[in-house]
């Protein structure tokens, strides 16, 4: 269900358009051979091309190509086989060209979908406008001096690639729903990491409102450099109600760029310049237009791996799991791949359990993420086998597995170790039930009264076994005897 | 089309170049007199014509994606007015 909100004079619905930044994985940038990495000194992963030194030029890297028409073909987007490259000119301190590389005119990319999953269980398919390719920024720094601002340009010129929705969001959910399953499907492909805490992943995120039943949009803000899922949310979420605000008061929403500050979950207005931005752009003489033959193409599509959509499906048919468990194990491809190996020739049920449950509860707690997990797919495999021979009850498999998450021993070594391996033999679980209603006759005779002092027997066997008596078994017996 | 001296002083402002008052309007009339000069291809119909980007048909070359480049702050900083430690200093941007 669309979101919408009520305000004095009826109800509105919120028109989400949003321009998402990703960083595309390569090793070296869009237009120059120096390093991507992340995290090094300033200035070391700058090439003459990207200080913009006189005489230099750029040279497109042939594999931010593939990524981008590879991120194209998964979200079922037209390729477009000729596109350009384009100057978009600014200045500013971070951007020693004078301009960005970008593609206004001819994307590489042309009109795509995505489908989002809301958490009713409702899928909305959102229309995609274009991915163009493009440079990054470099960074400022402006708190160090008090007069001067510091520049690093390892950034400047790393490839982005801009993916631009249609104005198909109509709430926060959905909004960081489709940031969701952006980032799910460009981890799946390869072409993005997607971590947003270091900038690989950020949103622009354009918003309006109007009254219900209208098909016309209403002006729109444009919040830039929303780098969380969450951030995103709340981005929508205010910023909807601040407009609903203004037009319900008579006032007019002003077209501009607004910031969202996380400390004070609010958006607000970047001082808006005197004249509007005028880029200027025209195509890039230093570039010649990319023409790329369908055989590239078609070598990219046959290497697309199974994305999360189809991995879902492929997990509810093949493993019987909901569509609300498929859908957590596919989000993240590493979860997929965990799972898998967990279940394979096992009961893939109690697999799709084990890892949402107690796996992803002991990662949590910890704070450790899967990749590092001390409980490998292997060894989560084996617990299971070990449940569903009856070795061990599924209480005490609770107990194991929080030895194997601790000490990172196998369930079997800790099993016979600790001496867990359940009872099930009647035998040797009757021979110890009749010693001890042969010491306790007046218990005996109480729980013949009253059927629910039987748990005191349960007690006690347990007791005698060390807790190993398959207890399915034990009350089988009692019922039997004392029934 | 004729340039205003309002365009001058917009185009010169986005270039961030400084432009005398007293050379304002003779700009104007050159810029005016450029424009003026090219519009004569205005009268060709170019319908259904591609933009012409190479004479020999020439499309972008790639390169392979190697990192060849890089790891020479001394190079790039060679030339800066100011650095503090590996970052180029400048005045600063925001208040």
């Amino acid at each position: 269900m669309a979101q919408t909100i009520k305000g004095q004079t009826g109800e509105w619905e919120i028109v989400i358009g949003m321009e998402v930044h990703a960083q595309v994985l390569s090793e070296s940038k869009l237009f120059s051979g120096a390093s991507t990495t992340f995290g090094k000194a300033p200035n070391h992963n700058v090439a003459l091309v990207d200080a913009a030194l006189p005489g230099m030029l750029p040279v497109l890297n042939e594999e931010c190509v593939r990524q981008a028409v590879r991120s194209g073909l998964g979200i079922k987007a037209e390729i477009n086989l000729y596109s350009v490259f384009d100057r978009k000119n600014y200045f500013y301190a971070d951007l020693p060209q004078g301009y960005q590389i970008s593609q206004l005119y001819h994307p590489i990319v042309g009109e795509g979908e995505l489908t989002i999953d809301m958490e009713d269980g409702e899928s909305r398919v959102i229309g995609i406008e274009r991915i163009h390719l493009e440079q990054d920024a470099g960074k400022s720094i402006h708190d160090q001096d008090p007069h001067r601002s510091f520049i690093d340009l390892n950034r400047t010129g790393v490839a982005l690639m801009e993916i631009v929705s249609k104005p198909d969001l109509r709430g926060g959910d959905e909004a960081s729903a489709y940031m969701t399953k952006l980032r799910s499907i460009l981890r799946y492909l390869g072409t993005c990491d997607g971590n947003m805490e270091q900038g690989s992943m950020r949103a622009d995120v354009n918003v309006s409102v109007r009254p219900v039943g209208s098909t016309e949009l209403g002006t729109r803000t444009e919040t830039k450099n929303v780098n969380s899922v969450r951030f995103i949310r709340q981005t929508v979420e205010y910023e909807a109600r601040r407009q609903v605000e203004v037009l319900e008061s008579g006032g007019t929403v002003v077209q501009e760029t607004r910031l969202y500050d996380p400390a004070k979950g609010e958006t607000r207005s970047m001082r808006s310049k005197e004249e509007a931005h005028d880029y200027r752009y025209f195509p890039d003489p230093d570039l010649l237009p990319l023409q790329l033959d369908q055989a590239f193409v078609d070598a990219i599509a046959s290497d697309i791996p199974e994305l999360p959509d189809e991995k879902r499906a492929r997990f509810e048919a093949e493993y019987g799991l909901s569509t609300y468990d498929a859908g957590v194990l596919v989000a993240e491809k590493e979860t997929g791949d965990f799972f898998e190996a967990v279940a394979k020739g096992r009961d893939a049920k109690l697999a799709a359990n084990w890892v949402m449950g107690e796996l992803f509860g002991a990662l949590n707690k910890a704070g450790v993420e899967l990749a590092n997990s001390p409980v490998s797919a292997d060894a989560l495999g084996g617990l299971i086998e070990a449940i569903a021979s009856d070795t061990i009850s599924g209480r005490t498999a609770k107990d194991v597995f929080a030895t194997m998450f601790e000490t990172g021993k196998s369930a079997d070594t800790i099993i016979d170790e600790q001496g867990l391996k359940q009872i099930s033999d009647e035998g040797s679980i009757e021979a110890a039930l009749d010693e001890i209603i042969a010491a306790n006759p007046a218990q005996v005779e109480k729980a013949k009264e009253n059927p629910k002092l039987k748990g005191w027997f349960v007690g006690q066997v347990m007791k005698a076994t060390g807790g190993q008596a398959n207890p399915g078994v034990v009350n089988k017996l009692i019922n039997q005897k004392l029934g | 089309m004729s340039i205003t001296r309002e365009t001058v002083e917009q185009a010169a402002r986005l270039a961030r170049l400084t432009v005398a008052e007293e050379d304002k309007d003779r700009l104007a009339g050159e810029l005016s007199a450029i424009l003026g000069f090219v519009e004569q291809l205005d009268a060709i119909n170019t319908d259904d014509v591609e933009p012409l980007t190479s004479v020999v048909g020439a499309t972008a070359r790639m390169r392979k994606d190697a990192v060849n480049a890089g790891d020479y702050p001394e190079r790039v900083l060679a030339n800066a007015p100011d650095r503090v430690t590996d970052f180029y200093a400048v005045p600063k941007v925001v208040e």
